[in-house]
């Protein structure tokens, strides 16, 4: 529909006869045919500017030619253009030799240059400067950010890129467009006052505000976090949906609630993993090389942020690591409980690091080696053979620097020193490797509170969901028809989750398929004798079963509604409410049997 | 004081005498939290002492103030009454009902002349297996420092 | 009424109380003339003069109906309460006192020692140098005089005697009077033990006023209420009226008046502690969800013990206040 309404133009481009819409720019059907143009200070997401002039091209219209720049210049009907002509390229090598003069250090001018065959300049040679004011920064902060926070100094010879006032710039919202755009690496982003990034540059996590959860997260489209994006911030950018082609960004979507009847409810909200910050001895989030062990997985996965390689921080390779057992478990600090998964999964860790660096130092530092289950403890006599360190003592301390006397320091200052004591060998031991994996512990959910009260379902003291019963309803709870599966309910490895998660399933479907369910016979009932009709009981009634007669003037009880708190029963005035095997007498008789 | 220095240069005497009051004290526990607790609590074989005997209700707001007075007119030297936390009672409100209704009888009974300790309201969800035993064995201790009730022998023998 | 064949003879004592049963009897108007024709008195302190002697001269089970009303105070009241047991057919305990121990069993909160104290002593209107007080002995000229024992607990009839049947109020209603006296003249008494003249349900039902089934924020002292809504529960405006947890038959006298239920006429059917069930019933209307809230309305009940048990503390199953080391507790 479009189409029809854009007059379209006829124009010859190094010979190649095309059409473009009215209002393209040379550069825009230049790059539809593939024709390089060379360009420094264009982008296509900021209006065109016109500022290096390295894109300049021949053009003829009606038998004239000139010299223009393809960015900006639209493109008319009939129009010859020459985009390598003997005049372009005259014209861009002397553009590039005045480059040169002020900007020789520049990579992408040197490059550029080279390309041309300009390695000298004619020129006066000044002291190189980074920047070549191609001004996409001040535009990208301004277009698209939206934030205004960059602006041209002074003009002419004497025009440089600065922040208003030359000061911290308020309105920055530190989104990093401006380095990225940069041709010349002029900008760089500083943490400074820890004022946030828009994303992060530490890399073992989302690395953009638009990413896919993780890798196999079902479904596996990309979202965009609100908190980061600068949309969402500014009201600027909106980059994605300018280059999404089926238009599936929608940066109005908004969360929805659905409400669902449902007869049984399987809670497998899972948990959250211990924060190793609390536990400041380890230097997690002060050292570099101190990761989780949710870290390393992400970093060994293949569509990992380093493609699956086990690197620092400073990109090298680690030759000693070491694997922190019990980081928030088996704590009185932290939490008393076993996390049960890490003791194998350090393992795998190692295995992992084994095959990614063969000749690596690794040590765990473990309590105690709990490898119950199939397979588990044949796959820690493999670890053994594998030549990993196992070292019975919990890591009780990361530092960069030698803490104990014996400790002989080793050369290289980035190395990080876990001390331990060897409970085997009877002394404290400390050692100097290059990276501590923390393997955390498992916690529950963040809102597991939460959830319990809105389900009415109890917690156990470290706050895991509570089960019926111990050993013999492991899935239920005290809430007929809310069942509990996985590490909601307490630690557990993922085969124990796959059983429970299964078992819970089956006891759902067993109340859909049995269609009917089962009522315990202990509800409430009124003697319509004795009941006044003071209408006490409905007031206290939370599930509204109890209704008004009132033809005969007394209150009456709903069985399928009634819950049996007996709450009425205690509050009736008249004594006319009994509830079915808690009444007064049975209960009086119990006082009596008691106190005989 | 006197006594237990007599007692103590006699070990004879001291058994004698030193047969400690164990109070009796009458539990009315909720199913979904208190009386979980206390199954729980039994399950993990925390500690506590003997002496509260435990009534099984629904929720707590089945406690009639009856029960409690008929207890200790029954011969009952402390009453405890535990539900679930307020906001968590698996039947929506009925606690917050049982706390009115205990409070208010806590100050009825006060005019009866009872000590507050005698008569206890407690919220132990189920997972607080550890409170439960404290609760109890505090309540115990606080119990037999008061010494028996024994509400019958309160009246004439006629 | 249907005149039985001989005349029936009929007594009326009262123990602990203050009278107003007697009188009440004469509620019943000019039908006290119907009465008469029915029965002779044979025994009514009240309006003629009786002696113990006399009593005791009557043969076994020689008065048919006895009313018995006040409560049991001391050793006096039960020994007459035990002689006219045996001389009655049917004694009957009439009046809160003698059924549940109403006003009188009010001084079970306080011991005999207490109540002596401000009887004979702190009274201001008591001057007693001597620091003398009731003594059941006394030997004055070589004369022995005795007065009755005056008990620590007051109690009612039918913890001293086995009482065929009870008529509450304080006093009972005209028609409660009204309706027991039919009812034993025509000989339609139910089983022993029970309840006559009043209803089987509870105040509320006898109540004109709406009940909206709200709940209440808080409660009001009585003179809070100068004016409360005519059509409204009286509970529902946050008057405490005992009527949910008291026995019918009165036809709501107390509220049509305007005045909450004081709950003379005592449990209701199927319920011993009236007191427990009516704090139960206050603190299921309460509406918070806040526990400190909750503790702060109930803190403004004041002297909840006496207002729940003003009739029946003898009927309770506490029946007193705690009489051993539990008088700082009080103070």
């Amino acid at each position: 529909m479009e189409e029809t309404s854009v007059k379209m133009l006829k124009l010859t481009i190094d010979g190649i006869e095309t059409e473009a819409r009215e209002g393209e720019t040379i550069l825009q059907v230049a790059e539809r045919l593939m024709i390089d143009i060379p360009t420094l200070c264009h982008w296509k997401f900021v209006k065109p500017y016109g500022a290096c002039r390295i894109c300049t091209v021949e053009i003829e219209v009606h038998g004239k030619t000139r010299m223009v720049p393809s960015c900006s210049y639209k493109v008319r009907d009939g129009m010859v253009v020459k985009t390598r002509s003997e005049e372009v390229i005259k014209h861009r090598k002397m553009l590039l030799e005045l480059m040169l003069a002020r900007h020789s250090q520049v990579e992408v001018v040197r490059k550029l240059a080279h390309e041309y065959g300009v390695d000298t300049t004619r020129f006066e040679e000044m002291p190189s400067e980074q920047c070549i004011n191609c001004g996409l920064c001040v535009r990208v902060c301004d277009e698209v950010v939206g934030a205004n926070a960059l602006t041209f100094v002074k003009r002419g010879t004497e025009r440089y890129v600065s922040t208003p006032f030359e000061g911290e710039a308020e309105s920055c919202i530190a989104c990093g467009a401006c380095a990225y755009v940069c041709p010349t690496g002029h900008i760089t982003v500083q943490d400074i006052r820890d004022r946030k990034y828009v994303f992060s540059e530490l890399a073992l996590g989302p690395t953009t505000p638009i990413h896919i959860p993780f890798a196999a997260a079902i479904p596996g489209i990309p979202v965009i976090d609100s908190h980061t994006c600068i949309h969402m911030q500014t009201g600027g950018c909106g980059i994605c949906s300018k280059v999404c082609e089926p238009d599936a960004i929608d940066y109005e979507m908004q969360d929805t609630f659905e409400e669902m009847e449902v007869g049984s409810i399987i809670l497998a909200t899972g948990y959250k993993t211990f924060d190793p910050k609390r536990a400041e001895q380890y230097g997690y989030g002060r050292l570099d090389n101190v990761i989780t062990s949710l870290e390393f997985e992400h970093m060994s996965h293949a569509s990992g942020p380093t493609g699956g390689a086990f690197v620092k921080a400073d990109g090298s390779e680690p030759k000693s690591v070491a694997i922190l057992h019990c980081i928030g478990s088996r704590d009185k600090n932290y939490n008393e409980y076993c996390s049960r998964v890490c003791c194998m999964y350090s393992l795998k860790i190692a295995h992992l690091i084994r095959e990614k660096v063969p000749d690596a130092d690794i040590y765990e530092l473990y309590i105690d080696m709990r490898c119950p289950g199939s397979g588990y403890e044949e796959f820690y006599n493999r670890l053994l053979e594998e030549g990993v360190h196992f070292i019975r003592g919990k890591g009780v301390e990361v530092s960069q620097m030698p803490t104990l006397a014996t400790t002989t320091p080793v050369a290289s200052n980035s190395k990080l020193y876990v001390k331990c004591e060897d409970t085997l060998l009877g002394m404290p031991r400390e050692l100097p490797v290059d990276m501590v994996i923390l393997s955390v512990g498992l916690e529950p959910a963040a809102d597991a509170e939460e959830v319990a009260r809105v389900f009415k379902i109890s917690s156990k003291a470290d706050g895991f969901f509570m089960e019926k019963h111990p050993k013999l309803a492991p899935i239920d709870t005290l809430s007929d028809g809310i069942f509990i599966a996985g590490c909601a309910q307490g630690p557990k490895d993922i085969p124990d989750s796959v059983a429970q998660g299964a078992a819970a399933a089956a006891a759902a479907m067993s109340l859909i398929d049995a269609g009917e369910v089962a009522l315990e016979p202990i509800t409430s009932v009124v003697d319509e004798e004795v009941c006044t009709g003071c209408k006490t009981c409905l007031v206290v009634c939370p599930y509204g079963a109890i209704s008004f007669d009132e033809e005969k003037h007394v209150s009456v009880i709903n069985d399928a509604l009634c819950k049996a708190c007996g709450c009425c029963v205690a509050a009736c005035p008249s004594g006319a409410i009994t509830q079915r095997g808690f009444d007064d007498t049975q209960i009086e008789a119990e006082l009596a049997a008691l106190l005989m | 004081m006197a006594d237990i220095t007599t007692a103590e240069k006699s070990p004879a005497k001291l058994t004698k005498e030193v047969v400690r009051f164990e109070p009796r004290i009458i539990g009315f526990l909720c199913w979904w939290c208190s009386y979980a607790a206390s199954d729980m609590a039994g399950t993990s074989r925390l500690k506590y002492p003997p002496n509260v005997s435990i009534i099984r209700v629904m929720c707590s707001s089945r406690v009639d103030p009856a029960f409690v007075m008929r207890a200790f007119a029954e011969g009952a030297d402390g009453v405890l009454i535990a539900g679930c936390h307020l906001g968590e009672c698996h039947y929506v409100s009925g606690n917050y009902k049982t706390a009115a209704r205990i409070s208010l009888l806590k100050k009825t009974l006060a005019q009866f002349g009872f000590e507050d300790d005698r008569i206890r309201l407690e919220w132990i969800s189920a997972g607080e297996i550890r409170k439960f035993s404290k609760v109890i064995t505090d309540m115990t201790e606080k119990v037999r420092n008061l010494g028996p009730l024994n509400w019958r022998e309160n009246f004439e023998p006629k | 009424m249907e005149q039985p064949k001989e005349k029936l003879k009929l007594g009326v004592y009262w123990a602990a109380s203050c009278g107003g049963c007697d009188i009440s009897m004469l509620e019943i108007g000019e039908k006290i003339l119907t009465v008469d024709s029915l029965a002779d008195i044979v025994l009514w302190p009240c309006i003629a003069d009786f002696k113990y002697k006399d009593v005791k001269a009557y043969p076994d089970k020689y008065i048919d109906v006895m009313f018995f009303n006040g409560a049991i105070r001391n050793s006096e009241a039960e020994e007459i309460a035990h002689l006219l047991r045996e001389k009655s057919k049917i004694l009957i305990a009439y009046g809160s006192c003698s059924y549940e121990g109403g006003i009188p069993a009010l001084a079970n909160f306080y011991s005999k020692q207490e109540i002596f104290d401000r009887a004979y002593h702190e009274s201001q209107s008591t001057v007693n140098p001597d620091r003398i007080e009731p003594k059941t002995k006394h030997t004055e000229n070589g004369y022995e005089l005795y007065l009755p024992e005056f008990w620590e607990t007051v109690r009612k009839l039918s913890d001293i005697v086995d009482v065929d049947y009870f008529i509450p109020g304080c006093p009972p209603a005209e028609n409660t009077t009204w309706s027991a006296i039919e009812a034993i003249v025509s000989g339609q008494l139910p089983p022993v033990g029970s309840i006559i003249g009043a209803g089987n349900k509870s105040v509320c039902d006898e109540c004109p006023r709406e009940r909206k089934e709200t709940k209440i924020k808080r409660f009001k002292r009585p003179h809070e209420y100068v004016a409360p809504d005519p059509e409204q529960c009286l509970l529902e405006q946050g008057i405490i009226c005992l009527g949910p947890a008291t026995r019918s038959g009165c036809e709501a006298r107390c509220i049509n008046s305007g005045m909450p239920c004081r709950g003379c006429y005592g449990p209701c059917a199927d319920v011993y502690d009236q007191g427990a069930k009516m704090i139960s019933a206050i603190g299921s209307v309460l509406e918070s969800e806040d526990g400190e809230e909750i503790q702060r309305v109930i803190d403004e009940i004041m002297d909840p013990a006496g207002l729940f048990y003003r009739f029946s503390m003898s009927h309770s199953y506490l029946l007193r206040r705690r009489l051993v080391g539990a008088k700082e507790e009080m103070k």
